[in-house]
């Protein structure tokens, strides 16, 4: 079982270099935070198989932690590039344009 | 004795199958053409390669509570990688990112809006 588990672990690997040469090579931004998300991902599984590779699966915690993360970055990248600010200080000279 | 066989080999099988998974997926991440189409790449990692290698560490988990954060770990999963991937491809469209468009087979393919 072990075996099959490193096996795993490569697979997973290869894909996260597959995923950050696209998060490197990229054209737009979205590319990027797409890529960025599969690595998140990535990490999640590789964390998850490596726990039980080394017989701790207590590592689990860690990776549920990661996914939590993972989705609140994306999410708050993409309002970032939308919008210029997360949303807590709105300049007061666009207020009076907006009114 | 034979029950343990047998759930050994269908976790191994689903590790094995998902690797594959992941492995092609990424290769749809790094190789296809467009933000959209690449979109397609990151979902197969999403639902193909991390559902398989959940359920194949499920079915190898020792305890049932290991099992029950993988359970947990798969719903996280599940909710929000298609939420992440809906919110990047809404905020491509609306950035103004044109998806590669081929209109007929013998014209060439458009190239879509660059940044």
């Amino acid at each position: 079982m072990s075996l099959w588990f490193s096996i795993t672990l490569v697979a997973i690997g290869a894909s996260l270099l597959l995923a950050l040469a696209r998060a490197a090579l990229g054209p737009t931004a979205f590319d990027r935070v797409l890529a960025v998300n599969s690595i998140g991902t990535l990490a999640v599984l590789a964390i998850c198989v490596y726990g039980f590779f080394d017989g701790r699966p207590e590592f689990l915690d860690i990776a549920l932690l990661y996914a939590l993360i993972n989705f609140i970055g994306t999410i708050c990248v993409l309002k970032y590039f939308r919008a210029g600010t997360l949303g807590d200080h709105v300049p007061p000279e666009k207020q009076q344009d907006a009114q | 004795m034979m029950v343990e066989n047998i759930v050994t080999v269908i976790a191994i099988f689903s590790l094995s199958v998902g690797a594959l998974g992941v492995l092609f997926g990424a290769l749809g991440l790094l190789r296809l053409g467009d933000v959209y189409q690449r979109m397609h790449g990151a979902g197969i990692i999403d639902t193909g390669g991390a559902g398989l290698i959940l359920f194949g560490l499920l079915l190898a988990s020792p305890d049932w509570t290991v099992s029950v954060r993988l359970v947990l770990i798969g719903l996280l999963l599940g909710l929000t990688s298609p939420t992440a991937t809906h919110a990047i491809a809404r905020a491509a469209h609306f950035a103004g990112v044109k998806p590669l468009l081929k209109t007929s087979p013998d014209t060439p393919i458009e190239k879509g809006a660059e940044e």
